[in-house]
């Protein structure tokens, strides 16, 4: 840990007024329906204080544990993909013109400075992913024009949930480089590093005060803490040939058996992209819209190819997300696309665990109770 | 996936549209007629020959375009419907009664001449098949759409594609895409309901889960439905075998995929040995509590 200052937990709201007044639209935590959901906050008190996040296979709870904490979650549902990667986005729409010819006109891109407060190390590292698949040399021109006016204020994870895995793929707790400030939560307030310019030019307009060594070493302690926790993890960081070795696994079928090819594990996963595009016409024949929305390999559409299902069932459905995962990706970004979050496991329905899926096709002897994890009822 | 058939060639003239009622509660008819200035857009681009419910009622007038709401209940609608379809170039069945049989195929799951006799005095007066089936189980059908009811804004898209001579889009995702789609958190996870988004193909919008209640699949099966797996799923949730078989007993217990579930999870809940005979039990024998014996399947 470099430098750091502190922010007073009674000064947190300076954050949202400094943000707001270099004109910022400010998005954070919220309790929403049952869980954590990230949506415009502009008062600290709105923050998630005292919350707790039981997460389990299958299932999620909020718990209201008494104290003064924003940020002692793991995490909700969805946090970056949605603000960047938009659920359905209009691409451009072909207009009929009175003489009769038709003129194709690009979505116009409103660019606004965004400021997301809360990110989670799974989700930086997520948006790296994100960012080598939308905004590489061919860019796509609404996630581009979103990113470019992103700015991130990440906060370590002291509280991971029993479906956590980061610490295995080396992508949390903590915040690395990829936020433009990164903050610690402490009982009394926050440690704070600036990471960019603009994180910078954010902290000298706070009310800081020089971090002392006891909150330095609260954090990272509170950070090992985290770190050790977890429980569930991959079998190592690059599974592609142990996956495309083992097509034939009859775990394939196992949990063919198992899986409700919903789709549930791919719409939260914060690096999964796949898309479908759909025209939408006007009644009248006058103009039509070019749509793009998210899909997911467990649909039928997402493998028609000439006539045919390449993937016709939930077998080679789930087979094509977990090797694309964790297998496919070294080739194409360099890495696997798991960071850990833990997201499919909890929002699967049925509780499947993408690690002890991936361990038991890898070939790796799991301890009986950590394969299939302790799936919660009602 | 299969291809839709090529829309109808309908050439110079203003296209034919009728739309015909089958047994149903009309709702269909409603959502087309809810259509506001929609209904009169379509007004000026074909001409309505037969909508009773819009007041234009020509039955017998032929059409390029026949949307039908209903399933077929009644030995007079088996030959109706075969009418239908001699007069209709293109018919869209609409609703969760005409692509499933509706709530009236719940009649499917028991002996409905039995019923029928526990409630009329004169059983002969009534004139009832024994079941309720959908319209493409007696004619073939060019495209189906489901939903109690239909969802106007998806009669209109397929309209829109026929009247432009492309095949309409068929909607196959799952309710759970599209309410991820819409940032709506799940209440299976956060609440543990039998929520039956992850099988039940989406139309609605996910409006359930978005007002924070469980999907009743109203829109019926979606492809690669794995019903069973939802069904031991509730089960763990907790609802005992008939609270699991009644989450597939609504509009469409009818779809093939939902009869089932319907039908296994009854069969659990029944009690797994008959008295020992001769046992004095003080009640006497009869039909299940539920009417079922199950006898089409």
């Amino acid at each position: 840990m470099t430098s750091a200052s502190f922010l007073p937990r009674d000064r947190l709201q300076a954050l949202f007024d400094r943000l707001r007044e270099q004109g910022y639209r400010c998005v954070g935590p919220r309790v929403r329906d049952g869980t954590v959901i990230y949506d415009d906050l502009t008062d600290a008190a709105n923050l998630p204080v005292g919350i707790g996040a039981r997460q389990a296979p299958g299932s999620y709870r909020l718990t209201h544990e008494g104290h003064s904490r924003c940020f002692a979650w793991a995490n909700g549902p969805q946090a970056l993909k949605p603000l960047l990667f938009a659920p359905r986005e209009s691409l451009w729409r072909a207009v009929r013109h009175d003489d009769g010819r038709m003129r194709f006109e690009p979505t116009a891109q409103q660019s606004r400075q965004l400021a997301v407060v809360g990110v989670r190390a799974c989700d930086l590292a997520a948006l790296t992913l994100q960012d080598a698949h939308f905004a590489a040399d061919i860019a796509d021109a609404g996630y581009a024009s979103r990113r470019g006016g992103l700015l991130l204020i990440g906060v370590d994870c002291t509280h991971p949930a029993d479906t956590c895995f980061c610490a295995s793929t080396g992508d949390g707790p903590g915040i690395g480089s990829g936020a433009d400030i990164a903050l610690s939560e402490l009982e009394s307030g926050f440690l704070v590093r600036p990471n960019s310019a603009a994180g910078a030019l954010l902290c000298d307009a706070l009310p800081l005060r020089d971090a002392s060594d006891d909150e330095l070493y609260t954090a990272a302690a509170e950070l090992e803490s985290a770190r050790s926790k977890q429980h569930r993890r991959l079998p190592g960081r690059n599974l592609r040939d142990a996956l495309f070795a083992n097509l034939d696994h009859p775990r394939w079928n196992d949990v063919a058996g198992r899986c409700l090819s919903c789709g549930n594990c791919v719409a939260v996963c914060p690096t999964c992209f796949c898309s479908t595009e759909r025209e939408e016409a006007a009644f009248d024949g006058s103009e039509s819209t070019r749509v793009r929305l998210w899909d997911s390999c467990f649909s039928a559409e997402h493998s028609y190819l000439h006539g045919r299902l390449l993937r016709p069932d939930t077998r080679t459905r789930y087979r094509q997300w977990l090797t694309h995962k964790l297998g496919g990706w070294h080739d194409q970004y360099g890495r696997s696309g798991c960071v850990g979050c833990g997201r499919c496991i909890t929002w699967c329905p049925v509780g499947i665990d993408i690690s002890a899926e991936a361990a038991a096709i890898c070939g790796e002897t799991v301890e009986p109770g950590e394969a299939r994890g302790t799936r919660e009822g009602s | 996936m299969t291809m839709p058939p090529k829309p109808p060639a309908i050439g110079a003239r203003r296209p034919r549209l009728a739309v015909h009622k089958f047994s149903s509660c009309d709702g269909c008819q409603l959502s087309l007629l809810n259509a506001g200035e929609s209904l009169l857009a379509l007004a000026e681009r074909v001409d309505i020959v037969h909508f009773a419910e819009a007041g234009i009622v020509d039955e017998h007038a032929e059409a390029d375009i026949a949307l039908v709401e209903g399933s077929i209940s009644t030995p007079e609608e088996q030959t109706r419907i075969q009418a239908v379809r001699s007069r209709s170039r293109w018919i869209l069945s609409i609703g969760a009664c005409a692509t499933a049989g509706g709530p009236q195929a719940l009649r499917n799951l028991g002996d409905s001449a039995d019923w029928i006799a526990s409630v009329y005095r004169r059983p002969d007066w009534i004139s009832a098949l024994p079941a309720s089936s959908a319209i493409g189980a007696h004619v073939p059908v060019e495209l189906e759409l489901p939903g109690c009811p239909v969802s106007t804004e998806q009669v209109l898209a397929a309209l829109t594609s026929l009247l432009a001579g492309a095949a309409p889009l068929t909607e196959q995702d799952k309710v759970c895409l599209e309410c991820k789609r819409r940032g709506q958190v799940c209440v299976l996870v956060t609440k543990g309901e039998p929520c039956l988004g992850p099988v039940t193909v989406t139309g609605c919008g996910a409006l359930c889960p978005g007002l924070g209640r469980d999907c009743y699949g109203c829109y019926g099966p979606a492809e690669n439905p794995e019903v069973a797996t939802l069904a031991e799923r509730f089960g763990d949730l907790g609802l005992d075998a008939h609270a699991v078989a009644r989450r597939f007993m609504y509009q469409q217990s009818g779809a093939q995929p939902f009869h089932r579930a319907a039908r296994d999870w009854r069969q659990r809940a029944r009690p797994a040995a008959p008295p020992a005979p001769g046992a004095e039990s003080g009640a006497a024998p009869g039909p299940q509590p539920d009417g079922s014996t199950d006898s089409h399947d």
